[in-house]
């Protein structure tokens, strides 16, 4: 059984002229639990809403979401949304290992709450970093911190929209490195966002890649590089550029050469 | 934040100033001594009454007085101003109604609450409660409102109750309006006890200030006044220490974005 499947989903916003504009046309998916899967479209093609959408926080137009099964009607117990906005979506006035007991404490996980917290602090590369406030690390090291509360949480999907947008270009390769390993370690099933081409091939099993909005699912591609993979390897491979260059083509509406 | 860690030499200078040179002129004039005497006369007047034990109980009454009316304010409104910040189709239907009430001078309110509650401990109390709740209120209520929507879809989809949303969220998250907001209210509370005070009390600073200034004890009026302002200073800087210790967080923050 898939942990998680999106059945005809589309959304609507009614604007305040009173027109409405349709963010996501119809999509359907189906993700299998441990897996790695992207969307990726042009922006502003209603990822962050589709997300949202499977989240629970943002009711379906029609179309439903099931995890595991069971409709989505609210946030799923079992289900976590990590923000792309890390600034905005940290606790400013808690710690990073308060940020991070959030999380154990949001499961009702309190008894081992310091010890565990620790070891996710430590997992993510913040070791020594406990007490400082979010607003005295960097950019990519909040993120880091978002991650380790959001994984605090043991859920069994975790939503991921646009993590690494706002980063530096080498703080995203080693944030997609980090991110690569505590899946393999973890085996949470991922939910992955970008209009990054590159860092959805490198990061993902399958892609589905969107269109502009109304969003549809316009090709489904099976990413079946080996893993653990290499930033340097991996993206160096000939079939990684074609990959690259065919959704390219997709999403600017180029077609083959 | 620096200003309020560090001794500011300057500042007391130019107090201390202020007050050689009203000592000078209360001696060598006299008829300005009639009206206001030496600093160092008040001073001894206040020693006097603190030696008596004639001032320590109307302190203790007018500090009573104060904690209960503020402490009352600052729980209803922190609460009232959570829930409306939160509710916005509550806070549509209440709009009005504080717009109207929190321009209005709160000492008009004064003899209404005479009349309903008569001129004991009570209404003086009531008056406190309702002047010094209007600037938490409505910080409150703005502090909630410019909580960022991720904040509280971080706690959504951490699974947390709506309860838990508002106490560990959106409570921490407003807090630096909030502080804004009971700072202003401190102030308020004060003024309001003195004036109940002054126009009902029997005892309390503000009925003593008012009594020796009957009773032409300029001395002993003088040194009511002078208690007054050295308690509204007492309990500011008190509040700011407590607060320094409570937003932590958020005082290295600011430093950061100031440099």
């Amino acid at each position: 059984m898939p942990i998680l499947e999106v059945q005809g989903l589309s959304k609507s916003y009614r604007q305040a002229g009173g027109e409405t504009t349709a963010a996501i046309g119809n999509i359907s998916c189906l993700v299998n639990a441990g897996e790695f899967v992207s969307f990726v479209g042009p922006s502003g093609c209603g990822k962050t809403t589709l997300l949202m959408s499977i989240a629970g926080l943002l009711p379906p137009t029609s179309g439903r979401v099931l995890v595991k099964g069971k409709e989505v009607a609210g946030p799923p117990a079992n289900l976590v949304l990590l923000f792309q906005e890390y600034n905005k979506s940290l606790f400013a006035w808690r710690s990073v290992l308060g940020n991070v007991r959030f999380g154990l404490e949001a499961r009702g996980d309190h008894s081992a709450a310091p010890k565990k917290a620790r070891d996710l602090i430590d997992l993510v590369g913040l070791k020594g970093f406990e007490n400082h406030y979010p607003w005295e690390l960097s950019g990519g090291m909040q993120q880091r911190v978002a991650i380790a509360r959001a994984l605090a949480y043991q859920p069994e999907v975790l939503l991921m929209d646009e993590p690494f947008g706002s980063l530096d270009a080498l703080t995203r390769l080693e944030l997609e490195d980090t991110l690569l390993r505590l899946w393999a370690e973890l085996r949470t099933t991922i939910i992955f966002i970008t209009h990054d081409i590159e860092e959805a091939i490198y990061l993902s099993d399958r892609i589905w890649v969107l269109s502009r909005r109304p969003s549809q699912i316009v090709q489904e591609l099976r990413i079946d590089f080996p893993r653990p993979r290499d930033q340097v390897t991996t993206r160096a491979e000939a079939r990684f550029m074609e990959i690259r260059n065919d959704i390219y083509r997709q999403i600017s509406n180029r077609g083959a050469p | 934040m620096n200003s309020s860690s560090r001794f500011n030499w300057l500042g007391w200078l130019t107090l201390g100033a202020i007050l050689l040179f009203w000592e000078i002129v209360s001696r060598s004039i006299p008829r300005v001594q009639l009206y206001i005497p030496p600093v160092s006369q008040i001073l001894s007047a206040l020693g006097q009454l603190f030696l008596s034990g004639a001032i320590a109980r109307h302190l203790s009454v007018t500090l009573a007085r104060f904690l209960e009316g503020y402490l009352l304010a600052a729980a209803t409104a922190v609460s009232l101003g959570i829930v409306l910040g939160y509710f916005r189709s509550l806070h549509s239907w209440l709009e009005m109604l504080i717009e109207f009430l929190r321009p209005m001078p709160s000492v008009a309110i004064i003899p209404v609450a005479i009349l309903i509650l008569g001129i004991g401990d009570s209404m003086i109390v009531a008056v406190t409660v309702y002047a010094s709740m209007w600037p938490i209120l409505i910080n409150t209520i703005d502090g909630v409102r410019h909580i960022e929507s991720t904040l509280i879809d971080t706690g959504r989809t951490f699974g947390l109750s709506r309860g838990r949303i508002l106490w560990q969220i959106i409570l921490p998250g407003a807090s630096s309006y909030i502080v804004t907001g009971l700072r202003i209210g401190l102030s308020i509370a004060l003024i309001l006890v003195t004036t109940a005070e002054m126009i009902v009390g029997s005892k309390g600073l503000g009925f003593f200030i008012l009594d020796e200034e009957r009773s032409m004890n300029s001395g002993n009026m003088y040194a009511g006044i002078i208690l007054v302002a050295v308690l509204g200073y007492a309990l500011n800087r008190g509040f700011l220490a407590l607060e320094t210790k409570a937003m932590k967080w958020q005082h290295g923050m600011i430093a950061r974005k100031v440099t």
